[in-house]
């Protein structure tokens, strides 16, 4: 439980790199810093992700959001071009009104896990061999949902073809 | 037949009903069909007179219907007797002559139809009238004989005169009318039924007391006075002659006028228990007699004469069984019924004669004075000769109708000095203007050769009714010879039959008076030995009050009518004061009302409603700005809902609070919603315009 | 625990002011991907400290990261579409569905 109780000094250094890139993340103005800001905050997460022991989950965070953002980069360059020069206005108008609401959210949350102290704590840990496990799970217990999600990427994917077609062409 | 008695009225009124409701655009038709009615009637009322003489006089009654009310019985039904059998000819005769006399009067006539609409309504009417068996239905008919007559004087309404004769006619006559319910009500009221011979044998049995009795008879015989012309009401015969001749004819010569004298003879057994009554019966009658022929006397309208000797006439019936019901209450023998009804019957025809042969003369001539005539013997020969005749007849001398029949009534009188003496002087009166109006009329030198050259005889329908009147108005008086064994008297009597015996010196008398009044006549207007305009000059004052009739028609205005009119206008005027006065003010308090009401309405009700709209459409304006069509502000939207209803959560949970801190912080959070949104719609809408315009200028 | 949760907190309303204040449509997408990030600290959380034993939270963590994968997907190419239509990214360009 020492685990529970105290994450370590790692954990603290990952949590402030990927608070601070992820404030990065909603507040530069360009979407360019923004898409390296998400890569670091990404990467946090999937550090986070080795400390709690999710090692395939890690990898693949890590292998998904780098492909992910890549292109989310080349779209953000690519849609924002042609507003160079201009002064850009990166947040809505009522930024102070969901910052509070945010912060009075954020302060709920935070609040009720600190005042609920009945946590069941479980004494096991987990398995050792982590991917074998997933992968196991996946061909057995999670068969359904696998292939369901699988199916639901395929659509994902004609629909965002449809969409994206040029009628023209 | 007499069993279906009741088909005599009936018919004719078959005949109204179907020309009202089927041949009234064929004129022909109707007219042919109206006559073929009457015809029915007159030969229904020639076999129920000889059934009736074969019966020796007994009545026939017969009930269709009968109900009561409390104590008091209504029937319908019908009692054919001598007296009902002999009307029922008189009626049906000359209504037939009449019928057959329109068709050639009325030819040229717009609403020829209905003219024999109403002669059919009027026959059903006076048959119904003397074919009833009770003194409800004989009121019933009463007032049809009124109603037909008033629709006939006012024939030619378009005429202000003919449709003011028509309600003089009307009113005068319901004056009497309503003398006549007084009467009846008395009378069947205390008797308990209508029914002629009930009521006579309860009052023979003394169910009424005398004064009852005397009261009861005197009120129905202001009925008789209005509808047979009797002095005080007298005043709308002479004015009803502006109808058409036809209709002076039928009905107010012949038959309607009659039907007072008819009451009053079928009412006889009660005025001979009630020697007041049948005195005061007699002094009207002969008074009205007196008056009205010696207006007669002066008159230059041919129509105005006849009616004014037919008042007269009429008075001298209506003496003769007067005086007949108080000689017999005197337990005296008086041959007064006899007189009275036979004169009735002579009357009628001779009387219609006069009538149709004045209208055939009018139709001639196209006026009514006789001034503008004369000498119109040559050109209308038929026309003149039963003029004639029946002039004679009524002059009384023998062997015309007249003659019998007058001779009966001065029989009458003979033992009554004072009205015996009045009985010569009207009988004299009545030869001098009915022979002064013949040599005026037939007589002489045309007086008008204008006139004179247009006059012609009239059409063969109008002259042979005036020849088949003219045998009646010389033989209809021989079923009444005092030598006959079973004539008249002894066919229609009231008790006891009155056996007539020949007074040879009576007969003398009249004989002498007669002659002398058509002596007279012819001196002064055939001769012109005696010149008419000394006589005048001697007789100014006379002459005058004679020439206005007594002055009645304006001693009636000043009597009656301004009086009525005077107090009309004040009740205008309190009408007007106050009656209106109260509405207008009635109306202004609920015009003042429903302005209250309205500004209620308006600013009350109608607040409401709109303050409930005004709230509802204000409220919704501020709530449709959180409709800002960005989706990220839907998104805060969420987010804010969640934050407040979790705090809010959390109060109630943890905390307790009350609901309306919760209610406030609830408002203050869509409040604050609210301006965001509304900041967030206005900067939207100025980002849009831009973006409308760059893209505008991209376009471009 | 409460460390990571409190971690997974303040990111997700990070990721969330982010959805809610970003004009640029593939930021608020890049925010949205904190979001999904925040959730699966939590599941990978209570799956080590809840339970570790069957890996179901490391599993709900693979199907959301799938789940997000297709999301960006069409998110991308609905940007795309707003680009076309508009000529430009900005949230501002589709707030006509209104009043």
């Amino acid at each position: 439980m020492n685990e529970a109780a105290n994450p370590g000094i790692v954990f603290w250094v990952l949590s402030a790199i990927i608070l601070v890139t992820g404030f990065m993340v909603v507040s530069l103005k360009n979407i360019f810093h923004c898409a390296i800001a998400l890569v670091l905050c990404l990467s946090g997460v999937a550090g986070i992700f080795v400390l709690l022991g999710a090692e395939f989950l890690a990898g693949a965070q890590v292998l998904i959001y780098v492909g992910a953002v890549a292109i989310l980069m080349i779209f953000g360059v690519m849609l924002t071009s042609n507003l160079a020069g201009k002064k850009i206005i990166a947040t809505t108008s009522n930024a102070m009104v969901a910052f509070f609401a945010t912060v009075l959210f954020g302060g709920g949350t935070i609040v009720t896990i600190f005042m609920t102290d009945v946590w069941r704590y479980s004494s096991e840990s987990l398995p050792i061999d982590n991917v074998m496990f997933i992968g196991k799970l996946l061909m057995t217990e999670f068969m359904l949902p696998f292939e369901v999600v699988s199916v639901l990427l395929l659509a994902a994917m004609i629909g965002a073809i449809v969409l994206a077609r040029d009628e023209e062409s | 037949m007499t069993e279906n008695a009741y088909l005599i009225p009936l018919l004719p009124f078959i005949g109204f009903v179907m020309i009202v409701f089927a041949l009234r655009w064929k004129e022909k038709v109707a007219a042919g069909f109206s006559i073929a009615m009457i015809l029915s009637s007159w030969v229904f009322s020639i076999i129920v007179l000889i059934e009736t003489i074969g019966r020796d006089g007994a009545p026939y009654e017969a009930f269709f219907y009968i109900t009561s009310f409390d104590t008091l019985n209504f029937e319908i039904g019908i009692l054919i007797d001598s007296l009902t059998a002999m009307m029922l000819i008189v009626v049906s005769t000359v209504a037939s002559c009449v019928q057959i006399y329109s068709l050639g009067y009325m030819k040229d006539d717009p609403r020829f139809s209905r003219f024999f609409a109403y002669l059919s309504l009027f026959c059903f009417s006076m048959l119904g009238l003397v074919i009833a068996n009770n003194f409800f239905m004989i009121f019933i008919f009463w007032e049809l004989v009124g109603l037909t007559s008033y629709l006939l004087i006012g024939f030619w309404f378009e005429k202000k005169s003919a449709s003011d004769a028509g309600k003089k006619a009307f009113i005068t006559t319901r004056i009497g009318d309503l003398g006549m319910i007084v009467g009846l009500l008395l009378i069947a009221g205390g008797c308990g039924t209508f029914n002629y011979n009930e009521i006579f044998s309860s009052v023979a049995a003394g169910t009424l007391s005398p004064t009852m009795l005397t009261t009861g008879l005197i009120f129905l015989f202001a009925g008789a006075v209005g509808k047979s012309a009797q002095f005080p009401l007298h005043v709308w015969l002479p004015d009803a002659m502006e109808g058409p001749t036809p209709v002076s004819a039928l009905i107010h010569a012949a038959t309607m006028v009659v039907a007072g004298v008819y009451l009053v003879a079928r009412a006889m057994p009660l005025f001979e228990s009630s020697a007041t009554a049948s005195m005061v019966v007699a002094i009207i009658g002969i008074t009205t007699s007196v008056m009205a022929a010696s207006i007669g006397l002066v008159q230059n309208d041919i129509k105005r004469v006849l009616a004014y000797s037919t008042v007269s006439q009429l008075g001298y019936m209506i003496m003769a069984l007067g005086l007949y019901g108080y000689d017999t209450a005197m337990g005296e023998h008086s041959p007064g019924y006899y007189a009275g009804t036979f004169h009735l019957m002579t009357h009628a025809f001779f009387k219609a004669l006069l009538f149709l042969g004045a209208g055939s003369v009018i139709h001639a001539v196209h006026t009514n004075n006789i001034q503008e005539m004369g000498g119109l013997l040559p050109k209308m020969k038929i026309t003149a000769w039963t003029f004639m005749i029946a002039s004679l007849s009524i002059s009384g001398i023998f062997p015309f109708a007249g003659f019998w029949s007058k001779d009966e009534i001065v029989a009458t009188a003979s033992t009554h000095p004072v009205f015996m003496f009045f009985t010569l002087a009207v009988a004299f009166m009545t030869a001098f203007y009915m022979w002064r109006l013949c040599f005026l009329t037939f007589w002489g030198k045309p007086r008008d050769q204008h006139r004179f050259d247009h006059a012609h005889e009239s059409p063969r329908s109008m002259s042979w009714p005036l020849a088949f009147l003219g045998i009646l108005a010389v033989g209809a008086g021989w079923v009444g010879m005092p030598w006959l064994k079973a004539g008249f008297a002894s066919f229609v009597y009231s008790g006891e039959a009155y056996k007539p015996h020949a007074d040879y010196m009576l007969m003398g008398v009249s004989t002498v008076v007669a002659v002398s009044g058509i002596g007279l006549a012819w001196l002064m207007y055939a001769k012109q030995v005696i010149s008419p305009d000394k006589m005048v000059a001697r007789f100014k004052p006379i002459h005058k009050l004679l020439l206005n009739k007594y002055y009645f028609d304006e001693i009636y205005d000043f009597i009656i009518i301004r009086p009525v009119l005077a107090f009309g206008r004040y009740m205008w005027t309190f009408d007007a004061r106050i009656v209106d006065g109260l509405v207008n003010g009635v109306a202004w308090l609920v015009m003042i009302w429903s302005d209250i009401k309205m500004w209620f309405d308006k600013w009350i009700i109608d607040g409401a409603v709109n303050g409930a709209g005004w709230v509802i459409s204000s409220t919704s304006s501020l709530l449709r700005l959180v409709q800002t069509g960005a989706v990220q502000f839907y998104a805060l939207f969420i987010l804010a809902s969640i934050v407040i209803l979790a705090v809010v959560k959390y109060e109630v949970v943890y905390n307790d609070v009350s609901w309306p801190v919760l209610s406030i912080i609830l408002l203050a959070g869509l409040y604050l919603l609210s301006l965001v949104s509304k900041s967030v719609a206005e900067k939207a809408k100025t980002a849009a315009a831009a973006t409308a315009t760059d893209s505008g200028e991209e376009e471009k | 625990m409460v460390q990571y949760l409190t971690l997974a907190a303040i990111l997700f309303s990070i990721g969330l002011f982010g959805v809610i204040t970003r004009r640029n449509t593939i930021g608020i997408l890049m925010s949205l991907e904190l979001m999904f990030n925040a959730a699966n600290i939590n599941l990978v959380t209570f799956n080590k400290f809840i339970a570790p034993e069957t890996l179901t939270g490391q599993m709900f963590a693979i199907f959301v990261v799938v789940v997000a994968a297709a999301e960006a997907t069409v998110g991308l190419a609905i940007v795309l579409l707003v680009y076309r239509n508009w000529r430009g990214i900005s949230t501002d360009n589709f707030s006509i569905l209104k009043w």
